[in-house]
């Protein structure tokens, strides 16, 4: 299993890598809070409808967007829908054997997808093309190809810069069937969340882990943020505990490094 | 907007007021550990086996136990009926809530050994998780497992713009915000914190704070739950 305490790194390593981080340092010589290089490129698939792709130091993940139509879900029937899709392929670390999504991916997508919906990324009432029956669907498919650690920030941020490029098809009714109508519009993006998450290492909090500082994690927590300084999404994952003070400590950095990472996909702080 | 302590909720509940919870531990005799609890509407049962022998084998680790959830929901707990197969939902909650409960587990003192956890829910009303993960902690104190704390869970949000405890369905699927969290009263530590919806930074406070205190007194049900049983035995020991 991938989060928290084992993985592939060594024993004596995953020691050292405590101890630099509870006296405040990191073996690759970031500060604490510092994340590694963010490179962001859009329209890297050209047959998809969105499509990006994301560097985190070593971390590179795709995201691509496809835009149909299909029924609403039961309980909402007058929305549209969105459904975050995320695969860790085995090229992308000697961790990873195929199969079907194991419980990592499946968080990796849903955490995603909270915060791309709690944020409301997208107007979902605005998404019907036949009242109650037909509405568009957007698909956002995140592959990981190389897993250097910060999985879901390097995803949320792939998936939000997916989707600000995606140019939708608009579909119409003729003789009472969906149809493609030929024409497309940019996909209209009302926010633009973005997901800080926090790893408890050595008693102390740090940002952007790599996949080793990962194996030695005591637990995780994310915190997504909307532009507004809203949060949208929280997940604590990892097989330790965090007191109260420390939620609310996570929760002031992720607060003030959100900024500079919507920056990579807006330009500005 | 009326005053929050005249507002009555779509149960009837104030504010800051849980759900009915009723818990009862020992329900399953061929478990080593199990509990029943119901909160407001939600019926979910849940056993412990072990700490016993890891299968398949190659999943022992040789210097700890392991913890093994599983969080499933019946077919018939939902309306519509749901498929039986495990949802994304279910893996997800599997996972939250085994690292839930391991901060309260000693599991370096079984070595090769697993602790299997299973939730099946019986009826969904809102907050199954946290429920579940509620009374995992009894069953698996009822199994004799020696715990660091109970722990214990109830959720927080936003509905109709205020905040309030313990979401029923209804507020879950219709209000603005949703946090579920996990706590050990005794240790003051979180195991579970997750949220959707959006919330200001403020009002996340309020309800992580909200929460915390929801979860103190459900712990004070969980401890009532395996004082009955123990005072149950006593008497039948007596006669």
């Amino acid at each position: 299993m991938k989060s928290g305490k084992g993985g592939f790194t060594s024993r004596l390593k995953l020691k050292r890598i405590q101890e630099a981080i509870s006296s405040g340092k990191r073996l690759d010589g970031r500060g604490l809070e510092d994340y590694r290089d963010i490179r962001v490129k859009t329209g890297v698939i050209e047959k998809a409808d969105g499509s990006s792709e994301v560097f985190i130091g070593d971390t590179r993940v795709i995201a691509g967007i496809e835009i149909s139509h299909g029924p609403p879900f039961e309980d909402t029937p007058g929305e549209g829908i969105l459904i975050c899709n995320a695969e860790i392929v085995p090229l992308a670390s000697p961790d990873i054997e195929p199969g079907p999504p194991d419980e990592v991916s499946v968080e990796l997508a849903r955490v995603v997808d909270r915060g791309l919906r709690s944020a409301g990324i997208v107007d979902f009432s605005k998404m019907e093309i036949i009242p109650k029956k037909t509405v568009y669907v957007i698909n956002v498919d995140l592959f990981v190809l190389n897993h250097a650690g910060n999985l879901i920030d390097a995803s949320t941020l792939a998936a939000v810069a997916a989707l600000r490029s995606t140019i939708k098809p608009i579909f119409e009714v003729r003789n009472g069937e969906v149809v493609p109508s030929g024409r497309k519009e940019p996909l209209e993006i009302k926010s633009t969340p973005v997901s800080v998450t926090l790893s408890k290492i050595g008693g102390a909090l740090i940002v952007d882990p790599t996949s080793e500082e990962e194996d030695a994690m005591e637990t995780r927590l994310t915190i997504t943020l909307d532009e507004k300084g809203n949060v949208c999404a929280i997940q604590k994952s990892g097989p330790e505990a965090l007191t109260p003070e420390e939620v609310r400590k996570a929760i002031s950095i992720a607060a003030s490094k959100a900024p500079e990472i919507r920056s990579k996909i807006i330009g500005g702080t | 907007m009326s005053s929050n302590e005249e507002w009555r909720r779509v149960d009837g509940r104030r504010w800051d007021e849980l759900r009915e919870i009723r818990i009862e531990s020992g329900v399953l005799p061929n478990a080593d550990g199990s509990a029943y609890i119901e909160m407001g509407r939600n019926k979910i049962i849940v056993g412990v086996y072990g700490p016993r022998e890891m299968h398949p084998k190659h999943l022992a680790r040789p210097h700890t136990g392991i913890l093994r959830c599983r969080y499933h929901m019946a077919p018939f707990s939902t309306e519509p009926r749901r498929s039986p197969a495990p949802s994304r939902r279910d893996m997800e909650i599997t996972m939250v809530m085994r690292y839930a409960l391991e901060p309260a587990i000693f599991l370096e003192r079984y070595p090769r050994s697993t602790i299997d956890v299973y939730a099946e829910v019986l009826q969904a009303d809102g907050g199954t998780r946290c429920a579940s993960i509620t009374a995992a902690a009894v069953a698996l104190a009822d199994a004799g497992i020696p715990l660091k704390d109970l722990v214990a869970a109830c959720s927080a949000g936003k509905y109709e713009g205020r905040i309030v405890l313990d979401l029923n369905d209804h507020e879950d699927k219709y209000g603005e915000a949703d946090l579920p969290l996990a706590y050990m009263p005794n240790l003051g530590s979180i195991t579970l914190l997750q949220m959707d919806g959006l919330l200001s930074p403020e009002e996340l406070d309020r309800c992580i704070n909200l929460a915390i205190e929801g979860c103190r007194k459900i712990y004070e049900v969980q401890r009532e739950a395996l004082k009955r049983k123990y005072e149950a035995k006593k008497e039948v020991e007596g006669n």
